[in-house]
């Protein structure tokens, strides 16, 4: 199968999605002929011209809104925005807007709009520019949150998110961009919802979102070598979440780590350790562990900025001690 | 250019700063460019006189909030190159111990309340600053950077109004070298940037900001206007930006021309200009100038040389400073 880069992967989404509802637009800043600082729109312009490939003010609430306002009356929306960390700036628009509409008006109305941004550390870009902020939105109801962890499903996520009714959230990890994996050229989406089993193993559950995803295939290399199995789980939406899935992997292994990018505290790990404690609590021989970003603002310097995420060697590490037992001590 | 200080030692030092500036920019520049500094960083280069011409008109207790292109407000207002580079490169003995940046960049003994990675988001701080003045009975002002893009940011809008209610002692200062990253202003700026502020009854101007002299003659005005409680005020900085919008933006001629940046460059830069000026009305000579050229660029190559054989922060530095009365938060 050919091969493409995240990027490519989530402009060919786009593209085929505006030649076939010409109702779908992007707006955003620099999305035109830029192409956005990451480049990954460049080209749309080109085929779809400037009144759906719309170039805004540096005025994120303004743009926001105003797609909130599209999506309500008739057009499909998708909102480019540069970086995650600007998602403070739209709260407002995303979470009592969009969010609510569809609920508010007893079933009446909807927005069926995408939001489109990035998360990430590690690239050196300080506090303001790093964070993974997707479980601030996906604690909002009515909105669904997508975390591609590859160009495959980047653009099968995107595909379905642009054509559902909801306000649908898709983070991107700004460091994948240019990550290559195999993607069909013919049509294909990804059904939300739906897990995907990235690698089976006996020992011990892997759950891991976008970027981490990696983190934990490579961990995983690490066990094996080790003889430890590991099963490596892509949730691929946090909204909805594929709970049977990972619920029947808990039960399996009896052992479960949840990998992500954000915030470690009241995050995506802790809800999803939480629904396994609910589920499968009689299946474990460990408790649930959760590895998320550190509590901490992302530091500029690379040494501080690398211990701050999740690493294939900090995963492998805990699974040790969830296998060895020092964990059940533990706690 | 118009002679306003009868000062020789002033001219001088302005020349000197606006020197510093364009000095450290280029130091910085090859800092990128031989991958020696982590991130990416925004070049102040051309826009000198309007960093100097501000800043030489404050006290060292007068504020300042800079932007993400901060370089030229840091040193303007008294930084040191030491510890400048330091942060640049991630060092523990940067102005915020690495944690920060070239995006966050900030020196409290100066005045200077950082550096802003969120266009638009130090203008509520700017006139929060100015509030504590009034409260206090202070008679510091403070200047508001901002970009012509920031100018989109519904936030100016808001703090303005209350900053005409209230009278408080803030200068916004419009640095409008044309354009927002890739995007001209005149795409995205609907109408005249100072008759916004105008709605508001604050008294606006437009000014060269190539020209030193002008930009502090101007400022010197208003900063006595605004301690008297006559503020706040608004001012058009007409300038231009040398380099791409970050290092990393090497290929721009889909949005500018080589010919625009070369007339820039060659006809309107503001340190060719003032120096002329100074040779012109013999308070410099030639010579004088090339010593001074020299001193300062020595003074960069030493304090990049230190900066790159300086340390990092120790590991055990990440989890300090989240909170003020905690020393370390996740201990
Ligand atoms: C809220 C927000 N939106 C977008 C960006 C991305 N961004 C960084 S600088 C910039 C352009 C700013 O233009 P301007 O204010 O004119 O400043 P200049 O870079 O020209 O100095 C943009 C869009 C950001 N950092 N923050
Ligand atoms: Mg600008």
């Amino acid at each position: 199968m050919r091969e493409i880069t995240l990027s490519q992967a989530v402009n060919e989404a786009l593209a085929e999605e505006m030649r076939r509802d010409e109702t779908v637009f992007i707006i955003g800043e620099d999305v035109a002929e830029a192409g956005t600082p990451f480049k990954v729109l460049s080209g749309l312009v080109e085929e779809f011209g400037t009144e759906r490939v719309v170039d805004t003010p540096i005025a994120e609430p303004g743009f926001m809104g105003l797609a909130v306002g599209a999506a309500m009356t008739g057009t499909r929306p998708v909102v480019d925005l540069m970086f995650g960390d600007f998602i403070y700036l739209i709260m407002d628009q995303l979470c009592n807007q969009a969010a609510k509409t569809h609920y508010m008006s007893g079933g009446k109305m909807s927005a069926p709009l995408v939001l489109r941004t990035n998360m990430g550390a590690t690239r050196r870009s300080a506090a303001q520019h790093s964070q993974s902020l997707h479980a601030l939105v996906a604690h909002i109801p009515g909105l669904k949150v997508a975390m591609p962890s590859s160009a495959y499903e980047a653009k099968g996520l995107m595909k379905t998110a642009i054509r559902d009714n909801n306000p649908v959230v898709i983070f991107e990890d700004k460091l994948m961009y240019n990550d290559k994996a195999p993607v069909p050229e013919e049509e294909f989406l990804i059904p939300f919802g739906e897990a995907n089993v990235k690698r089976e193993g006996r020992d011990i559950t892997l759950i891991a979102t976008s970027s981490m995803v990696q983190v934990c295939e490579a961990a995983a290399e690490i066990l094996a070598k080790e003889g430890i199995d590991a099963e490596v789980i892509d949730p691929r939406t946090i909204v909805p979440l594929d709970e049977e899935t990972l619920i029947a992997s808990a039960k399996k292994t009896s052992r479960v780590i949840v990998v992500d990018e954000g915030h470690q505290s009241y995050g995506i790990t802790g809800e999803i350790a939480g629904r396994i404690n609910e589920k499968a609590f009689y299946h474990l021989d460990a408790p649930v562990l959760r590895m998320g970003a550190m509590d901490v603002p992302v530091p500029f310097s690379p040494a501080l900025e690398d211990i701050t995420v999740p690493t294939p060697e900090t995963v492998a590490e805990n699974a040790r001690k969830l296998m060895s037992g020092e964990m059940i001590h533990a706690a | 250019m118009v002679k306003t200080k009868t000062n020789t030692e002033d001219y001088l030092r302005m020349y000197r700063q606006m020197v510093r500036i364009r000095t450290f920019e280029d130091n910085a520049n090859q800092l990128y460019l031989s991958a020696k500094m982590p991130g990416l960083t925004h070049m102040y280069s051309g826009e000198e006189a309007v960093a100097v011409g501000i800043c030489e008109a404050l006290k060292v207790t007068d504020k300042i909030t800079s932007t993400h292109r901060g370089h030229g407000h840091c040193v303007a207002k008294g930084a040191e190159f030491k510890e400048m580079f330091c942060e640049l490169l991630g060092k523990e003995e940067g102005y915020c111990r690495g944690k920060g940046g070239s995006m966050h960049i900030a020196d409290q003994s100066n005045g200077n309340l950082g550096a802003n990675a969120i266009v638009g988001g130090s203008m509520g701080i700017a006139t929060g600053s100015a509030f504590t003045a009034k409260l206090l009975g202070k008679d510091d002002v403070t200047v508001c950077f901002f970009g012509d893009g920031a100018t989109a940011q519904g936030l100016m809008y808001e703090v303005m109004n209350m900053a005409a209610l209230w009278k408080l002692p803030v200068i916004y200062a419009c640095e409008n070298n044309g354009y927002s990253e890739y995007t001209k202003t005149e795409e995205i700026a609907a109408g005249s940037i100072t008759a916004r502020a105008e709605a508001f009854g604050i008294e606006a101007h437009q000014v060269d900001g190539q020209d030193v002299l002008a930009v502090n003659e101007l400022t010197q005005d208003l900063v006595a206007r605004a301690r008297k409680g006559e503020g706040p005020f608004f001012m058009e900085l007409m300038t231009y930006r040398y380099h791409g919008h970050h290092v990393g933006d090497i290929n721009r001629e889909y949005y500018r021309s080589k010919e625009e940046e070369q007339d820039w460059k060659e006809n309107r830069d503001p340190i060719i200009k003032f120096r002329s000026w100074l040779v012109e009305q013999g308070i410099a000579t030639e010579d004088d100038i090339e010593a001074m050229n020299a001193e300062v660029k020595k003074d960069a190559e030493e304090a990049v040389a230190y900066a790159e054989a300086a340390p990092y922060p120790d590991e055990t530095e990440v989890d300090m400073h989240v909170f003020t009365d905690i020393k370390h938060a996740l201990a």
